[in-house]
């Protein structure tokens, strides 16, 4: 057991990713030397070497297209977006190319890509810089996509992502980069397609992912102040989606409310609320509520903690819930 | 050597370049802004010609085609066949039997001279338009008929012929050409100065896609890395409606120059001119000197797809002109002329295609329709409970209706 931050942990997990498989390949802007803009790739290169650590031309499409041709060729490369909102460049590669050539050439190209996505607000950042795609990603048939929301997780689900054979969009929650945990690196971590329940509860369920689950951890604690006892469940895999653990959830809570950065039209908490009545409709006591960021353009940077969900939204939904 | 980068020589013009193949140079491109006879995009300007369109054979400083008349009249045959594929997915698409079909008619000699040039060990990533290739790389033409009537979304085995599938998105495979040449790289199959090892990539792409951003990057990463690709576009003048001169101001060849790496101008009618010139690109990918841009100058006799009219948009007096450039009709004469064939020869090939074309035909409508519960079988490596599920759904919902008419 080793306390490190989020970031360390991807590193870590990256760090064994290269050596466990030497067709492992790290491509991205500004990842060599510098270690990337987050510092997640930092000493990669120096250890592994420029054929494995490669620092990219400034060009997202290019990113991915050559990522590409590298999975054709045998390779496994693991493509850093420097932000989320620097992504749209490569969307016609991930969309057209990544997602598609599996299915059709019937599985004879097979695309083991990472494309790894610092995703979301709260750092105060300029425009472009904290927002939250990954619903344009979970729409897209043939990828996968995931977002890991402490270090333990971010250390063993990389890995995972980086041993999948199956294309993994890996949405990394930016401001929890630098919070610390305990990470396991020996015991064998749980599938990475399956979602966590990190606080059990009996009353209402909040369903969520990424940067979210912190907020989502410090709204139950407030609420158990009110005598409200609230599950979490850390959603981790957002396509596919774990239902199964989700239905568990609802059919003892009979509340669920969902909580994402991403604007609400649409998002996640769109297609779980869908699943939950088809699958649930019998369980529920109140319809699904859904908090999210505004269906409007991510802000300045002096507005984020408006547009961003944050306690006092979630429990005010959870108190929506309790109210059916 | 050709157009060295950031030397600014050129391939010097070869002789017997047709001046008349000047007519289609537009008034409206600004020549004023460059030397000599360089101007847009459709202005033939420096040509390495070594078959001239009457079938005369050529000198140039710089390229030679050593090979024996044999060996032409292999790609002659090569390119009778493509046409008469060509021909007959025409025709089935006229009789409702394909949905699409994207003719490569004149551009015989620009797939045959440069799939000719391949290693087995090379690896080529065409666009949609490259049947030629895809017969030198031995892909059953039926398997290219999938994709147009519908029964599939690829239709071979890329890894088996080293052909990766038709891309429709304009230029994107350019980039997986690079990325595949960097594989290369890393594998530590280039520049070994072993023959029968060392390997390169060649990409396809036409004068339309040169506007790309993803063709653009993949020039910027393949220069950057050194890889070892060749840029192989055709410019057959016309991206659907739209000339050349609509996508650049100047030859296309000359973009090399501006990311670092040599440019050529091949007459793409000329099956030898193309056969020596890409073999020299290939070498120099797999001997590690990196990338080069090859613009085989071509024409698209035929419309874009079989869903175009070009007469909306082009005189047919361009047609003619380019006609009488036809890639092989110039080889035929050579040939004959030099007694490598003879009209018997002729005849035995025009049987062999039409009996190919027969064999296509009814292999076409064999093709069997694709099996909807299947489809959710290929989406992942790994498949996902979800897609199982909707599967298994879908399967009991058509399940349902066994035994209804």
């Amino acid at each position: 057991m080793t306390r490190m931050t989020l970031g360390k942990a991807l590193n870590a997990g990256l760090r064994r990713a290269l050596d466990a498989n030497p067709k492992v390949m790290l491509c991205g802007e500004d990842i060599g030397k510098l270690g990337g803009v987050f510092r997640i790739t930092e000493g990669l290169q120096k250890d592994f070497g420029e054929g494995r650590v490669i620092d990219s031309p400034l060009a997202e499409s290019g990113i991915v297209g050559t990522a590409v041709g590298l999975a054709m060729r045998g390779y496994r490369p693991v493509v850093e977006i420097q932000f989320d909102g620097f992504v749209y460049p490569a969307y016609d590669q991930i969309v057209c190319q990544v997602a598609k050539l599996h299915n059709r050439s019937r599985g004879r190209i097979t695309m083991p890509m990472v494309i790894r996505l610092p995703f979301g607000g709260g750092i105060g950042a300029v425009e472009h810089h904290s927002e939250s795609p990954e619903a344009y990603f979970s729409h897209t048939a043939g990828l996968k996509v995931v977002s890991c929301s402490n270090p333990n997780d971010a250390y063993w689900m990389i890995q995972q992502a980086v041993a999948s054979d199956d294309p993994v969009i890996f949405c990394e929650p930016k401001r929890r980069y630098h919070e610390k945990g305990d990470v396991d690196e020996e015991s064998t971590p749980m599938p990475l397609h399956q979602a966590k329940v990190v606080r059990p509860g009996r009353d209402a369920t909040l369903l969520t992912y990424g940067p979210m689950v912190k907020t989502c951890l410090d709204a139950a604690l407030a609420a158990e102040d009110e005598g409200r006892d609230l599950e979490v469940i850390d959603l981790r895999t957002l396509s596919p989606l774990d239902m199964a653990t989700v239905a568990t959830s609802v059919e003892k809570t009979g509340r669920v409310v969902t909580v994402h950065e991403a604007s609400v039209n649409l998002g996640l908490g769109a297609e779980l609320a869908a699943r939950i009545t088809e699958q649930c409709f019998y369980n529920l006591e109140a319809p699904v509520l859904r908090v999210g960021g505004f269906d409007t353009p991510y802000p300045a940077s002096r507005m984020e903690e408006a547009f961003l969900p944050d306690l006092d939204r979630i429990l005010d939904a959870v108190d929506r819930s309790l109210a059916y | 050597m050709p157009c060295a980068a950031g030397t600014g020589g050129s391939v010097t013009r070869a002789p017997g370049v047709d001046p008349a193949a000047r007519t289609r140079v537009r008034e409206d491109v600004a020549m004023s802004e460059h030397s000599g006879s360089q101007g847009g995009a459709g202005d033939p300007g420096d040509l390495v010609q070594l078959l001239t369109p009457e079938g005369v054979r050529v000198d140039h400083p710089d390229f030679s085609f050593g090979g024996s008349d044999e060996q032409v009249a292999g790609y002659l045959r090569d390119m009778m066949m493509t046409r008469r594929i060509d021909a007959e997915a025409t025709a089935l698409q006229r009789q409702g039997e394909l949905g699409l079909w994207a003719s490569c008619l004149g551009q015989e000699a620009a797939q045959i001279g440069s799939g000719r040039s391949l290693k087995q060990q090379d690896v080529a990533f065409p666009s949609y338009r490259e049947h030629g290739v895809a017969w030198c790389r031995g892909v059953p033409p039926l398997q290219l008929l999938a994709m147009f009537r519908g029964t599939d979304l690829g239709g071979w085995d890329p890894h088996e012929k080293n052909f990766f599938l038709y891309s429709i998105i304009i230029g994107s495979q350019t980039l997986h050409a690079t990325g595949y040449a960097m594989g290369m790289e890393a594998d530590g199959v280039v520049g070994n100065d072993d023959p029968d090892r060392d390997a390169a990539v060649i990409s396809y792409f036409g004068d339309g896609a040169t506007s790309q951003g993803d063709v653009n990057e993949a020039f910027v990463f393949s220069a950057s890395y050194q890889a070892p690709v060749v840029f192989f576009c055709q410019n057959n003048q016309w991206a659907i409606s739209e000339p050349s001169e609509r996508q650049s101001r100047i030859p296309l060849y000359r973009r090399a120059s501006g990311f670092g790496f040599p440019g050529v101008r091949v007459d793409g009618n000329d099956v030898l001119a193309v056969r020596a010139v890409t073999e020299w690109a290939l070498d120099r990918a797999r001997s590690g000197q990196g990338p080069t841009l090859i613009e085989a100058y071509t024409y698209r006799m035929g419309a874009h797809t079989t869903s175009d009219d070009p007469t909306k948009y082009r005189m047919a007096a361009e047609l003619e002109h380019w006609r009488l450039k036809d890639p092989i009709e110039r080889v035929r004469a050579y040939l004959q002329r030099s007694g490598g064939i003879d009209d018997d020869w002729l005849a035995a090939v025009n049987a062999e295609a039409d009996a190919l074309a027969k064999d296509l035909r009814s292999g076409c409508l064999a093709l069997p329709d694709p099996d909807p519960v299947a489809s959710f079988g290929w989406v992942y490596e790994e498949q996902t409970p979800y897609l199982a599920e909707q599967q298994a759904r879908y399967a009991e919902y058509v399940a349902s209706f066994e035994g209804e008419h």
